[in-house]
């Protein structure tokens, strides 16, 4: 910073004029921390203003001092500067409008806040609808494709009956020949304990020959318990058995949960 | 005691702090307050009533927003000219424009007169009307650079500049 420069624009006699703003003020005091010269300058103008004032003073009475002592009780609040031939009244509106204007952007900088979020939530919410209409559109075409799979005229239709282990188990299994594709019912079946899992054999009779089709995996997570695979075999009868998970080579005859033949 | 100290303790509502301050700017505010009122001993009441003032309101002074001297200024600019309106109703206006500060010792009887007007001699001498215009507005009436440029019809960057040169004058009146 020149401080000749700034010396020289006159802006020290304001200071000591009391003319300048608040800003301004601070700025010099600051300068004049900062600035011996500053300081020495300000002090210069004020002795000139000091010595002049002085001069057209009408001269105190000795006394003077001590009248102002004695009323220093009383309280004699300062009055704002308004007491000069101005009207300040204008420039308050000035303040006024602007502040209701800062108001007034920062409130609808707040509502554009809030409705950019609300937009953010709408669209993830309008995201899961739509996905979710997705997934029951192919729920409605797996039912259907299912419906039609059962209702095929070359679907056998066997029923499972409940065996010792649980008389009340049931289960049905639709078997095509046609393609070989079968799907098994398990809807009556009780939940398999943790660990374990049902297998669906395929059973030929003379002799009783077990062949493994497949395991009913996932049966909790299946809602509709319907299970679909291949079955190649000349079955004659199906059977289901609970068996430790991954399944087993052969049936334990123990765990025949439902049993059923294929007619004739 | 430097003057930091002293307002420290003025600020702590010390009088002999306050007695000094007085010492130090009562002939320089009632200086001021004749300079608007042109009535001697109505100025130094008025005078009394602004050193009244800034010991009941010493906690209000703040360092940072300007010299000590310029705070008890612009309280007894307010003061004066506040007495001045309750006092000539009409004219008052007509004598705050008018009237400066020099008026106060032209013309009256210098005998009579407390006034120091060799003093003020000595230290306007070679100021021009202008620039005792100017520094009466600023100094005495406390107007603003706008308010001063408007009365005198100057454009308002003229009054910094010329300020500083008029107070410069004054500054080397004082040397000799």
């Amino acid at each position: 910073m020149d401080v000749k420069k700034y010396i020289a624009s006159g802006i020290l006699e304001l200071y000591v004029a009391g003319e300048l703003s608040e800003e301004q003020n601070l700025e010099v005091h600051q300068y004049a921390l900062q600035y011996p010269e500053i300081k020495t300058e300000i002090e210069a103008i004020e002795s000139a203003v000091l010595e002049l004032t002085k001069s057209v003073s009408p001269g105190l009475s000795s006394k003077s001092f001590e009248n102002v002592k004695k009323q220093l009780g009383h309280v004699i609040p300062l009055e704002p500067e308004a007491s000069r031939p101005r009207a300040p009244f204008t420039s308050y509106i000035g303040w006024a409008a602007s502040i209701l204007f800062a108001l007034g952007a920062l409130w609808l900088y707040f509502e554009n806040t809030a409705l950019t979020s609300e937009i953010e939530v709408v669209t993830q919410e309008k995201q899961s609808l739509e996905e979710e209409i997705k997934r029951n559109r192919n729920a409605i075409v797996n039912s259907k494709e299912l419906l039609n799979a059962l209702r095929a005229q070359s679907v056998e239709v066997i029923a499972l009956g409940g065996q010792t282990v649980a008389p009340d188990a049931y289960a049905k299994v639709y078997w095509n020949k046609g393609n070989q594709s079968l799907y098994v019912d398990a809807q009556g079946l009780p939940k398999p304990p943790t660990g374990y899992a049902y297998q669906l054999w395929s059973l030929t009779l003379n002799p009783l020959t077990p062949t493994s089709i497949g395991l009913l995996e996932k049966f909790a997570e299946n809602e509709e318990q319907i299970f679909e695979f291949d079955n190649p075999n000349a079955s004659e009868a199906f059977g289901i058995t609970l068996e430790p998970e991954g399944g087993s080579e052969s049936p334990t005859l123990e765990q025949l949960y439902t049993l059923g033949a294929v007619g004739p | 005691m430097d003057l930091e100290t002293l307002i420290q303790n003025f600020q702590k509502k010390d009088t002999a702090a306050f007695q000094q301050l007085n010492k130090m700017y009562a002939e320089n505010i009632c200086g001021v307050i004749n300079g608007i009122l042109k009535n001697p001993e109505r100025s130094e009441e008025v005078c009394q009533d602004v050193f009244i003032k800034i010991w009941n309101n010493a906690k209000s002074y703040n360092p940072s927003k300007g010299r000590i001297f310029t705070w008890i200024l612009k309280i007894a600019r307010n003061a004066a000219i506040d007495e001045l309106r309750s006092k000539s109703h009409k004219n008052w206006k007509k004598n705050l424009y008018t009237d400066n500060f020099v008026g106060n010792f032209e013309g009256a009887d210098h005998n009579d007169s407390k006034v120091d007007s060799i003093g003020i001699e000595r230290l306007l001498k070679g100021l021009k009307q202008k620039c005792i215009q100017l520094i009466d507005l600023l100094y005495f009436k406390g107007f603003t650079q706008k308010e001063a440029a408007e009365q005198l019809d100057i454009p308002i960057g003229t009054v910094k500049t010329r300020n500083r040169s008029c107070i410069s004058q004054l500054r080397e009146n004082m040397k000799n």
